[in-house]
């Protein structure tokens, strides 16, 4: 059934391509578009592939991935939450190739326009088309977002691991330092962070993903303790096997489904840190657009032309909204199956 | 002639710190084993039966190395291994392996069973054909080769146990300590799981260490019983023996409590008065006086030793001759 | 008890001198001359040396830092912008942001609790579908998009209220309009996570065995949901108000931008900017203190109601 989907997907993957294909490819960002979604389209050929094969050989297997997204597809508010999601993902990448003008050009004589037909939805204070850049902000956003919390992820859940795992010294350890990391709040953190080393990209995401691992070390941590005595886990140490991989192969399998539930809820906190940190001016850069900083302007010309602050409030709120409808989709399914 | 002794256990002491208070200091001792004693030969079995709470468990885990062990000594195979450093263990594991009471819990429900056997083969022995000797070892214990692809919730808990010896057998030990390897299966899946156990000991010569709650299922299986009171074995006999000619009070009352399948004949229950006393606060003299019908002021002042009564048959109790006249 | 509360403030020294060494090294890693900042582009080299010395930025690290520590407790510390002692300075402040944290959580807790207890017990009815809808939307808004929203609608447009500023005590009528819009802005997200977790947690304890027994019992049902369903629902709300307190430090940095508030929140964000360094190291170990007793308060409160938890 999913594969249905994927299929369609797959189909307009390719037609995208084969049509931006004649575009100009010598815009840089034209072509990190370009090579996203290539490796996209190679991604769910090959999860369409899979599919394909769990399918064949036994369609009675109800693995927890089958449970757990037959139920997340009964939950109409998830799977809009996801459609949304898929929409402005596409959006993002095809970003390039959809925008009707640079985002980035600016235009002396036309700045603070209402909105016209040329201009959807107006201009800011330097004749750009807030529409362009709006498109491009969720682009930004979304990209810095995942990447965040990826990063996120691995370092909270790595820590849990270890906390856990080992316990004793090195989970005291380890907890308190979170803990004290935890103690200082985190915007100031934040500010003084990127006040100290400065305000770009790489610089903003590697602050954001530092932040609040708080919740995730002990989530996973709590989840390994439990699982450590676990009999299998017991009989893995009869037999010799390093810890390293008992850790890899028995605990992390089994303490996923928390990680991913948690993860999803964090991108909306990660999105919202990130534009709360461009308005203040500490986040994505200008001339880069940037939802939040947007904003800001646009407060500044509120009475001028409103759909400047608008647009990027609701765009903002519009992918937070769909990823917390996911999330909490995600955390139904998976918690009636943590209690079955 | 005697076979050598495959595993061999001296005097072994397994206590557990009570922390209590800001500092954690230690308080107390919980003393789960406290000089335990007993030679396992190659291809035997050696039953090891008590209440729950007597130690027996946490004695298979300190032979394992799953527990540490304060105190004692094991030999394996002439070598004492909790000394041994961590690298030279790593050699004789794959000849120490267990089996678990929880069919449910003792399978990681995210792996193939194929890929559940084959863990310990990758591990240990590379370079052999692996799918070849999953298959095999899945087969010996009566399993078919074309279940490998699936997952354990969808086996019976027979299956499974048997699915945990394969895994145990594929590192071809020379022991297997079975933690009450059948108490979770039904009555009529026990005997047969009890029976494929017999069956790998003849054909592959592995010594058990059956560590069970119950007289009953120990009886087939075992050469020798050695029956385990609060952390001290109280009695050491070849099966048979054991059932006939029961010499500590306390066997004497498990043996009682076995239910006779005939209405005919009447049954003497002996019903323990008192409870089992905490492994807190374990009494000085023999561990049982509090709950023996025969016990005297030097049962609450000595400890027993075990002494020899006729051939292989040992109990730790003072008064044994007395009773048994 | 009395114990666990001594021992958590005891544990606040060394959380607050690693907080100290934290920012310490931040601040000196921060480019820019706070001489420069202070006397501007056009000073002169010496006049620049002059307001080095004068502020001590010439000694070594340590010096620096320690001097920084005595005079921050002594209450010695100087700002470097506001030629007044650090401490003065935000306690000057302190009275806005507490006003206006203190405003916002009541609002929110008021709003929320009988909300989410009414949407449990009328499960699936519209007043729950428009309550839980417009508390996921609550909390996927961002909190300054929510300030400038109400800000056009109600003082732009219907010009009721003023657009920013600060107007005195908020229990004044003057403070009171200034203060309105921003004390909403601020509650909304809390009030939108605070509806939907008493939703679910009313949810989870009426399913419960005691409850069906409260109610065999012939206790009446009203009684039934606000005495011992909401006792024990009252468990993860208390904790996950903790959990938001962070948020709401955030909160309130954001708002404060948008409304010009002038609250402590604003004043450690623009020390940061105007490289103050005294005011931003008095700032950031101030708050990080308040956080820490805050949180120490929302844990004591979780004993109170649950009696099973006891810190020995």
């Amino acid at each position: 059934m999913i594969s249905k989907y994927l299929i369609v997907l797959l189909g307009f993957n390719l037609l995208t391509l084969i049509f931006s294909l004649s575009k100009a490819t010598n815009n840089q960002d034209n072509l990190i578009s370009y090579l996203i979604f290539a490796l996209l389209t190679l991604a769910l050929g090959f999860l369409i592939n899979k599919v394909r094969k769990t399918n064949q050989t036994d369609s009675n297997i109800q693995t927890t991935s089958n449970l757990t997204w037959k139920k997340l597809k009964r939950n109409k508010n998830a799977v809009f939450g996801l459609i949304i999601i898929i929409i402005l993902v596409y959006i993002s990448i095809l970003a390039p190739f959809i925008m009707p003008h640079d985002p980035l050009e600016m235009n002396w004589g036309k700045t603070i326009q209402k909105p016209s037909l040329e201009h959807w939805f107006g201009t800011d204070e330097f004749g750009r088309d807030i529409f362009s850049r709006a498109i491009y902000g969720v682009r930004i956003a979304l990209g810095i977002g995942l990447l965040a919390v990826v990063l996120n992820t691995l370092l909270g859940t790595f820590l849990g691991l270890i906390a856990g795992y080992y316990g004793g010294r090195v989970d005291n350890l380890i907890m308190r330092a979170i803990e004290m990391w935890n103690s200082i709040p985190f915007i100031l953190m934040a500010i003084a962070l990127i006040a100290a080393l400065g305000t770009g990209l790489l610089n903003l995401i590697l602050v954001v993903s530092i932040t609040g691992i708080m919740q995730f070390a002990r989530v996973i941590r709590s989840s390994v303790l439990g699982l450590k005595k676990a009999d299998y886990v017991l009989a893995a140490k009869v037999m010799g096997i390093p810890d390293r991989q008992i850790i890899i192969r028995h605990i992390l399998p089994n303490c996923i489904a928390p990680i991913i539930v948690l993860a999803t809820l964090r991108i909306g906190e990660m999105i919202l840190t990130i534009a709360g940190l461009s308005f203040l001016g500490l986040g994505i850069q200008p001339p880069m657009p940037a939802l939040g900083s947007m904003l800001s302007s646009g407060q500044q010309y509120i009475s001028e032309n409103l759909m400047m602050s608008i647009v990027p409030g609701t765009m903002i709120l519009l992918i937070v909204f769909a990823f917390n409808l996911l999330g909490d989709g995600l955390r139904d399914a998976l918690d009636s199956k943590l209690s079955n | 002639m005697e076979s050598k002794a495959i595993l061999e256990v001296r005097d072994l002491e397994v206590y557990f710190p009570i922390k209590k208070g800001l500092l954690k200091k230690k308080v107390g001792e919980v003393k789960a084993v406290d000089g335990l004693s007993f030679t396992l030969k190659r291809g035997e079995t050696l039953g090891l039966v008590g209440e729950s709470g007597c130690g027996k468990t946490t004695t298979g885990k300190a032979i394992v190395k799953l527990i540490e062990a304060t105190g004692g000594e094991i030999y394996y195979d002439g070598r004492e291994i909790l000394n041994m450093s961590p690298r030279e263990f790593k050699a004789i594991r794959p000849k120490l392996q267990m089996i678990f009471q929880d069919p449910f819990s003792s399978l990681n429900p995210r792996m193939t069973v194929g890929d559940i056997i084959a863990e310990p083969i990758k591990f240990h022995r590379p370079q052999e054909n692996i799918q070849e000797l999953v298959e095999h070892y899945l087969e010996l214990t009566g399993l078919k080769k074309e279940q490998l692809s699936r997952y354990p919730h969808e086996f019976s808990g027979g299956q499974r146990q048997r699915i945990g010896i394969a895994r145990a057998l594929a590192l071809n030990p020379e022991v297997i300590i079975a933690d009450e390897p059948v108490s979770a299966l039904d009555v009529s899946i026990q005997a047969k799981i009890i029976n494929l156990m017999k069956r790998l000991q003849e054909e592959l010569g592995i010594a058990y260490l059956f560590i069970a709650h119950d007289l009953s299922i120990v009886k087939h299986i075992s050469d020798y019983i050695a029956v385990m009171y609060l952390g001290n074995i109280v009695e050491l006999s070849p099966a048979k023996e054991l059932y006939q000619n029961p010499a500590h009070p306390y066997t004497k009352a498990l043996i009682s409590s076995i239910p006779i399948p005939d209405p005919r004949k009447k049954k003497d229950e002996i019903i323990l008065k008192g409870e089992i006393p905490s492994p807190l606060d374990a009494p000085s003299g023999c561990k049982f006086a509090t709950r023996c019908p025969y016990a005297t002021t030097k049962c609450n002042n000595q400890r027993p030793k075990m002494e020899v009564i006729s051939n292989n048959h040992q109990v730790a109790c003072h008064h044994w001759k007395k009773i048994n006249s | 008890m009395l114990n666990y509360i001594l021992r958590r403030l005891l544990i606040l020294i060394p959380i607050l001198i690693f907080i100290s060494l934290f920012i310490f090294v931040i601040i000196k890693l921060t480019p820019g001359d706070p001489a420069l900042v202070l006397l501007g582009e056009r000073a002169t080299e010496q006049a620049l040396n002059q307001t080095r010395i004068k502020y001590g930025l010439d000694q070594p690290l340590h010096i620096q830092y320690f001097k920084m520590m005595e005079n921050f407790f002594k209450g010695d510390l100087k700002s470097i912008n506001y030629k007044q002692n650090v401490i003065s300075v935000i306690i000057n402040r302190l009275p806005a942001t507490l006003e206006l944290g203190a405003a916002a959580l009541v609002i929110a807790i008021i709003v929320s609790i009988p909300a989410g207890i009414i949407s449990a017990i009328k499960r699936n009815s519209v007043f729950d579908y428009i309550s839980m809808s417009i508390a996921l939307l609550g909390i996927s808004i961002p909190v300054f998009y929510t300030g400038i929203i109400l800000m056009y609608i109600f003082a732009v447009k219907l010009n009721w209220l003023p657009a920013s500023g600060y107007g005195g005590h908020i229990w004044t009528t003057e403070g009171f309009k200034y203060f309105i819009l921003p004390a909403i802005s601020l509650s909304f997200v809390l009030m939108a996570s605070t509806t939907r977790l008493t939703r679910s947690s009313i949810l989870e304890v009426i399913q419960e065995d005691y409850i069906r027994t409260a109610r065999a019992k012939g206790v009446k049902e009203k009684s039934v949901i606000l005495i011992h369903a909401f006792k024990n629902a009252l468990v993860p709300i208390v904790t996950n108000i903790g959990n938001q307190v962070a948020g709401i430090f955030a909160g309130a940095v954001l708002t404060e931008t948008v409304f010009a508030w002038p609250g402590v929140g604003r004043l450690a964000v623009n020390a940061i900017f105007r490289r103050d360094e005294p005011l931003v190291f008095g700032c950031v170990i101030f708050l990080s203190a308040v956080y820490v007793i805050v949180n120490l308060i929302v844990d004591l409160v979780y004993t109170l109601i649950n009696p099973q938890i006891t810190y020995d």
